[in-house]
């Protein structure tokens, strides 16, 4: 039987974290491909997502041979470490601290800089166009790929974390090539911002399973950390929209 | 050896932003699992209540040195 309590969260933060991710990989795929055409952009794309497929199959397992407590206490430190750093970020840019991620303006850039490019006909494919999508995955993907390992190892919960993070790449996949533009409208701060919630609550949970600190009711205290962690970063949000000392001081 | 630099950048990246955030969470992490001669139960709420501490002081401070956009 499906453990929906341990498997429903890790699928949805990897769905979730996923989703952002790929959104952002799609804007300089298309960029890429509507400059320098379809072919190189989508060879260096798929290139990427095999490198991530390599690294979630090959590491995933290999966690399973560390000891429970010491991957709860490594991985939990290290979800805290992400987590919090996605959450402190999300806080600031819904509190307009920080810029929002703009999809239409780094669409534009990177098209940009692919017009600039050498543009060299060349026999074999296009090696900037090639470089530059792989790249994009890659990077974007690594996050995900910890999230799934991280996630799925520790709670074993590797193949729902893993279906919530393909579920998330392919939706992107589709309505990319429906919609044929960055998907702006997508809101992303707000994804980020359950993502880091979810990382963050699941982070504290092993943190302390590891350390050998059981928690009040076990598994069923992982909603109420997260409540906590979704209250208070709520009320992080209206502290940092106050005028900051910067602003005082200029009133 | 410029692309090793480059994938330790990025790994590093992948959890350290803000350094002082990094560095509270180990701290928080520390003090909760040995500082502290309280019960184990007692250890696993006090840890959540020093992280969600030092997020709040984390985006106080920030706050206080970056105007709104």
């Amino acid at each position: 039987m499906i453990d929906l309590i341990g498997s429903g969260p890790a699928f949805l933060a990897a769905f979730l974290a996923s989703l952002v991710e790929a959104v952002e990989a799609l804007t300089i795929v298309l960029a890429v491909g509507t400059v320098r055409g379809w072919r190189p952009a989508l060879t260096g794309a798929v290139a990427g997502l095999l490198i991530l497929l390599v690294l979630v199959l090959a590491l995933g397992p290999l966690l399973s041979l560390i000891p429970i407590k010491v991957l709860q206490m490594t991985v939990g430190v290290l979800l805290l470490l992400f987590g919090m750093r996605w959450l402190r970020k999300a806080i600031l840019r819904s509190a307009g601290r920080v810029a929002l991620h703009d999809e239409d303006r780094i669409y534009a850039e990177e098209a940009e800089a692919m017009r600039r490019a050498d543009r060299t006909p060349r026999r074999r494919l296009d090696p900037i166009a090639v470089a530059t999508t792989f790249k994009a995955v890659v990077l974007e993907g690594i996050e995900v790929v910890f999230i799934v390992i991280a996630v799925g190892a520790v709670g074993d919960t590797l193949i729902p974390a893993g279906i919530g993070a393909a579920t998330a790449c392919g939706l992107v996949i589709l309505l990319g090539i429906v919609v044929h533009r960055p998907l702006a409208r997508i809101p992303e701060n707000t994804l980020k911002f359950a993502v880091g919630i979810l990382l963050s609550s699941f982070g504290v949970f092993w943190t302390a399973e590891g350390s050998g600190f059981p928690w009040p009711g076990g598994d069923l205290a992982i909603p109420a950390i997260v409540a906590a962690f979704l209250v208070t970063a709520l009320g992080c949000v209206a502290l940092a929209r106050r005028p900051g000392a910067q602003e005082a001081e200029g009133d | 050896m410029h692309a090793i630099k480059t994938v330790f950048r990025e790994a590093v990246g992948l959890f350290v932003d803000s350094g002082s955030l990094a560095v509270a969470i180990i701290v928080a992490v520390i003090g909760s699992a040995v500082l502290l001669p309280l019960p184990a139960t007692a250890r696993a709420v006090l840890l959540l209540a020093a992280l969600l501490a030092v997020l709040v002081e984390n985006v106080r401070r920030t706050s206080r040195t970056t105007p709104r956009s």
